[in-house]
């Protein structure tokens, strides 16, 4: 899993049925510190209830994905499972700052 | 998944044949501002995208179960196709 910050939100009206009923976000992939990691953007589906700025817990591994859905014949590799409330660092609060 | 935008086609005559009449079009993976930030790759299309549009690409194991031979070499399809992408610092089409 990584961590990652919401920067959008995706309208499709023409999809794969799988993604019919499902939010889509892009998410940025960042460093614990809270800094932008060299990762691309992902686009996952949410399963937390994010919005755009939430720092979030991305899985972008596949089969698991496809088990959290319930679906395991959905061509989708992505998801939002979790909205991060703190992030702790060897000892230090990295999130939220200060 | 990813975004991207479709830059270009792809035609081919003969193929595996579990893909077989499959349509094929590159893409080149977008950042959130809508600048190319991969190396383009070529996709299989199920939603009947054209040059110019912006996308949302599904890669890996996951890209073939989109088509219906899902036990077949591709590795990215397009799933779906982006009509509006809502950023954090602006609306519209990205």
């Amino acid at each position: 899993m990584k961590l990652g910050r919401i920067v959008g939100t995706l309208v499709t009206p023409v999809q794969h049925p799988a993604y019919d009923g499902k939010r889509l976000l892009a998410v940025r992939p960042i460093d614990p510190d809270g800094n932008e990691s060299a990762d691309r953007m992902f686009i996952a589906v949410d399963r937390a209830q994010a919005g755009i700025g939430d720092v979030v817990l991305l899985m972008a591994e596949g089969s698991s994905v496809r088990e959290v859905l319930g679906e395991a014949d959905a061509p989708i590799r992505c998801a939002v499972v979790g909205v991060v409330d703190e992030v702790e660092l060897e000892g230090e609060t990295m999130y939220p700052a200060g | 998944m990813f975004l991207a935008r479709v830059i270009g086609r792809v035609v081919t005559t003969q193929t595996y044949p579990g893909l077989t009449g499959e349509r094929f079009l590159i893409v080149s993976p977008l950042d959130e501002h809508g600048a190319a930030c991969a190396d383009t790759l070529v996709a299989c299309d199920v939603a009947q995208s054209g040059i110019g549009d912006t996308v949302h690409v599904c890669d890996g194991r996951e890209a073939t179960l989109a088509l219906d031979e899902t036990f077949v070499p591709i590795d990215a399809t397009v799933v779906g196709h982006v009509e509006q992408f809502a950023h954090e610092s602006a609306d519209g089409d990205p």
